[in-house]
């Protein structure tokens, strides 16, 4: 059962993959995606790429449904599973708005996204763990499923929110605007290249192990999965032929996790220079003709739209249910964990977003930036919050 | 104050810029624009039009949407600036003071941050304070506009003046057009809309609740943090801790002994082969995952009795206490919050002959309870001098570490038919002490193991009143969100005609349906005069 799971997210992925290409043709054919709004024809190949899309929907659900059978309990429980279902909320999400607003050019932005998604998180460990005991109870797939789907209506918005970015920035002067946006996809391909890195070597099996000694003072083992630019705090190669660190890092670091920030920076880096090198565009002018069809009060609505079903929803999961199993399983409903400061700041920040958007009148532009902004703390607390800054959630 | 008659007959509050009723223009700068600003209808609020003593200085402060961003922005970071580092409340007990501990782990950025307050960031009075302005300028910013908004929308009329029609977003006008309202009215119906016609004029609208939203969830955040701080109310908050033994009864901490708790037994445990062939991988990762950790206690109601008197108990029920599934009664709940494993309870010693090795007699010394003597009869004793739990050599004296008993060790004084006079010896795990050359030895023979569960004793009457506001929060946003309040008007004038349409939010989706319901007729599909404007720019 555990291998037909990992199968079936297998196809999955390949089916997104090849549904973004019939979304990417329906805008090369710039039919229906005239500024005329209100009657939008839908072409034969955004009609594929929504079929493939729901297929692959199906396949991924599939997916979650045999790791459920095979762990006997929600697949919600470590990083990997995590992202897997937020990745399969976000193409739900796209689906939903797709239906309500026709737009294919979402998709050549969302299922990309997705694919990311997906390979990064397999960059975790996909074994199946057990429920430590505060884990074992119904709040943990409530609480984790609903958040997740929150999140990934909000991705939605900030997938809006980035193409109507792309669209407007003008790519012909120099602005801090411009960089901004262009920082955005350097960050994009920062990730992809954690995800090529990570993959080519543990393609190749790395494996290096160091002991050191932890801030209290005591020995202990780390592992690395990459080769180790920063070693840890007093440490010793125990590893044959392996390379030796370049710096040595203080103890209070997780220098393993350092170390691979560190290599995706490295990688993605070179990524984006090979791209910059070869099409001799910033690669935010690069996609911008594919989005400059588009309608932008159209985008924003569906920014602003994504926004006002998904804080409900995330406030729901990320802080309601949240509090209710705080209360059950740890006898308080807040306890200042790193990881519920950060639901809190993201709560806090869609509400100031929304509040801007009502009464300063930020539409549009403006909108959109917070858009981008709102779910890069959403992504910083799945990411910096849940491997750095560990707390009661320090899954992995 | 003087109020203010519009032409349509109408008497306004003073301060009005929309007449109620009709919608005509009574404010010159709003006459001057291309477009109405209709977000509260132009009705008048307070903080719009008084401005003259104190509190209607801080009334507008407070009603102002910008100070509420401010300090939702303020509150935002300040939260973020302690999760920085840890907080003090989450470290325990410090070997140091907490400025030195700060400087010392985190340098001169510690130094900072503890210097700035942001080591308790959370429990700090400017981070009350931060918390407590967001709770005023909900509700006089609610206040502000809820009930004029309320007033206007209710005396709204069907028939609308054309200055508010033709500077409404969209908005268009044709000549020479005949409408037939019947058809007109079954389309709006199928779109949900209550529709009303007066004499050629025709109002449609729907989803006027949502408009209710932000106030209602406003009203919710309100409960919730009226919820929270009756916390510091006396008696609506308890919290309490429980180290119980296995086999031990003990009155309840904070239920004024008026339930008693025995812990039968604590269990621990961990995952194995019987859990299953998936999670062979991950326990080998990672060597030991916990499954269960569980108390089963038994639960007795206690009569009042004297003090010095043993309680008389009535058992209530036996429990399973498991993380997560705490023991409740009475609004107390019960959690299991920690154990320690494998205590010494008691140590077993015989009274030896060191040379025959012949035995006297075993005592036992429990631990949580020892006695001054132990007498084995026929002239044979033993007196316990000194007990040290956690036993460490300080200075060449023989000294505890903490009253856990980790490395019990003891002082005996040996009392013997043939020496009366007594010998002294020093036993600790492993080793004894002797001061001078002695005939008998106390001889370790067995110690009882023991497990501790401990439990988090906790009484929290606030919880519904957050329960609730929780609740009227979510009620509120999903009825602010979920929903729009879509208005159409159409006014026939002279053969002709004038068709509006307002909503709170989504135009693109309305403009859709508007768009929708007037296909096949003959009345002119309004035009986005924002979009128009917008286009103009470019
Ligand atoms: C963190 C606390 C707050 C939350 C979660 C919150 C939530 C909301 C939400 C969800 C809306 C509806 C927005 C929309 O439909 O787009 C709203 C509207 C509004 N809020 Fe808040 N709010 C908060 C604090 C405040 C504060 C401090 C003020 C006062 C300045 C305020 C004043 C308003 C006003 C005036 C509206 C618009 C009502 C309308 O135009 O119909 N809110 N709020």
């Amino acid at each position: 059962m555990a291998e037909l799971s990992s199968n079936l997210l297998l196809i999955a992925f390949v089916i997104y993959l090849i549904a973004t290409l019939f979304f990417g043709g329906a805008i090369r054919q710039k039919k229906g995606m005239d500024e005329s709004h209100y009657k939008n024809k839908v072409t034969l190949s955004a009609k594929i790429g929504i079929t493939l899309t729901i297929i692959g929907f199906i396949v991924h659900i599939g997916y979650f449904i045999t790791r459920w059978i095979a762990a006997g309990h929600a697949p919600v429980s470590n990083m990997f599973e995590f992202i897997t279902f937020f990745s399969l909320m976000v193409v739900g999400a796209f689906i939903l708005i797709y239906f309500l607003y026709h737009t294919p050019v979402l998709g050549v932005f969302a299922l990309p996204i997705v694919l990311i998604l997906i390979g990064y998180a397999s960059m975790f460990s996909r074994d199946i763990t057990p429920l430590i005991p505060p884990l074992r109870s119904i709040w943990l797939p409530l609480h984790v499923m609903t958040t997740a789907a929150g999140q990934a209506i909000l991705a939605i918005s900030f997938i809006a929110g980035l193409i109507y970015l792309i669209k407007t920035v003008n790519q012909a002067e120099a602005t801090r605007k411009r960089f901004s946006l262009e920082l955005i996809m350097y960050f994009i391909t920062v990730v992809i290249g954690f995800i090529v890195i990570t993959s080519t070597f543990s393609f190749m099996n790395y494996e290096a192990q160091f002991e050191w000694v932890n801030k209290e003072g005591e020995l202990s083992t780390i592992d690395y999965a990459l080769p180790a630019l920063v070693g840890p705090n007093e440490g010793t190669l125990l590893t044959a032929s392996k390379m030796e660190p370049l710096v040595e890092l203080p103890a209070n670091f997780n220098t393993s996790r350092v170390n691979t920030v560190i290599w995706s920076f490295i990688a993605g880096t070179i990524i984006y220079i090979l791209v910059r090198l070869i099409t001799r565009k910033r690669i935010s002018q690069m996609v911008q003709p594919l989005v400059s069809k588009i309608n932008g009060n159209l985008l924003d609505e569906i920014s602003y739209r994504s926004v006002l079903i998904g804080f409900p929803i995330f406030t729901l999961g990320g802080l309601v249910f949240a509090m209710i199993w705080a209360q059950i399983a740890w006898t308080r409903f807040w306890a200042w964990d790193p990881k519920e400061v950060w639901a809190l700041i993201t709560w806090f920040f869609y509400a100031a977003f929304l509040h801007l958007r009502l009464s300063r009148g930020w539409h549009g532009e403006k909108s959109a930036w917070l858009a981008v902004i709102g779910f890069g703390i959403i992504m910083f607390n799945l990411i910096f919050v849940n491997l750095v800054i560990a707390g009661l959630h320090s899954y992995v | 104050m003087n109020k203010v008659k519009c032409e349509c007959g109408h008497v306004n509050p003073h301060g009005t810029v929309l007449c109620e009723a009709c919608g005509n223009i009574l404010d010159e700068k709003a006459r001057q624009g291309k477009l109405l600003d209709m977000r509260y209808e132009g009705s008048a609020r307070r903080s719009q039009t008084y401005n003259k003593t104190i509190i209607d200085r801080i009334w507008n402060f407070f009603s102002s949407v910008k100070v509420g961003v401010i300090l939702i922005v303020i509150t935002l970071i300040a939260t973020a600036i302690g999760s920085i580092l840890p907080q003090v409340s989450t470290l325990g007990q410090l070997p140091v003071p907490a400025h030195q501990y700060y400087e010392e782990n985190y340098g001169w950025f510690g130094k900072l941050y503890y210097f700035f307050g942001f080591h308790d960031t959370y429990g700090s009075w400017w981070y009350l304070l931060l918390i407590a302005s967001i709770g005023v300028s909900l509700v006089i910013c609610s206040l502000d506009r809820a009930i004029p908004l309320y007033k206007a929308l209710k005396n709204q009329r069907v028939k609308r003046n054309t200055n508010f029609l033709n500077r409404q977003r969209l908005y268009n006008k044709a000549e020479n057009v005949e409408i037939d309202f019947t058809t007109l009215k079954e389309k709006l119906k199928k779109k949900h809309y209550n529709v009303h016609i007066d004499n050629g004029n025709l109002l449609a609208e729907k989803g006027r609740f949502s408009r209710w939203g932000p106030y209602v969830n406003h009203i919710g955040l309100i409960i919730f943090l009226i919820g929270c701080m009756l916390r510091f109310v006396p008696g609506f908050y308890i919290n309490e801790f429980l180290w119980i033994k296995e086999g031990e009864t003990l009155a309840i901490p904070g239920t004024d002994k008026q339930y008693y708790l025995t812990n039968h037994e604590f269990i621990f445990e961990v995952y194995d082969e019987s859990d299953g062939e998936v999670f062979r991988n991950a326990i080998e990762e990672k060597g030991m995952i916990a499954k269960n950790f569980q108390t089963n206690v038994t639960l007795y109601s206690a009569e009042q009795s004297l003090p010095g008197e043993e309680p008389e108990l009535e058992k209530i029920k036996d429990y399973e206490i498991q993380v997560n599934k705490p023991l409740k009664i009475d609004g107390y709940a019960l959690y299991q919050s920690s154990y320690r494993l494998n205590e010494i309870a008691s140590m077993t010693f015989a009274l030896t002959n060191k040379e025959t090795g012949e035995s006297y007699g075993n005592i036992t010394i429990d631990l949580n309870n020892p006695q001054k003597k132990y007498d084995l009869g026929n002239g044979y004793g033993v007196e316990l001098l000194d007990y040290f739990p956690n036993f460490q050599m300080k200075d060449g004296v023989p000294s505890t570490a903490s009253q856990d008993p980790l490395n019990p060790a003891f002082a005996f004084k040996m009392v013997t038919p043939d020496r009366p006079e007594g010998e002294r010896s020093f036993a600790a795990i492993q080793q004894t002490i002797e001061v001078t050359e002695n005939k008998y030895k106390m001889e370790f023979q067995t110690a009882e193991m023991v497990n501790y569960s401990g439990l988090t004793v906790r009484l929290d009457n606030t919880l519904p009143v957050i329960a609730i506001g929780g609740v009227i929060f979510l009620i509120g946003l999903a009825q602010g969100s979920f929903w729009q309040h879509r208005r159409i008007w159409i006014k026939t004038e002279k053969g002709g005609c004038h068709i509006a349409g307002h909503t709170n939010k989504n135009w693109y989706g309305f403009h859709k349906e508007i768009e929708k319901i007037l296909s096949d007729t003959n009345i002119p599909i309004p035009i986005d005069q924002k979009t128009e404007k917008n286009q103009e720019k470019e």
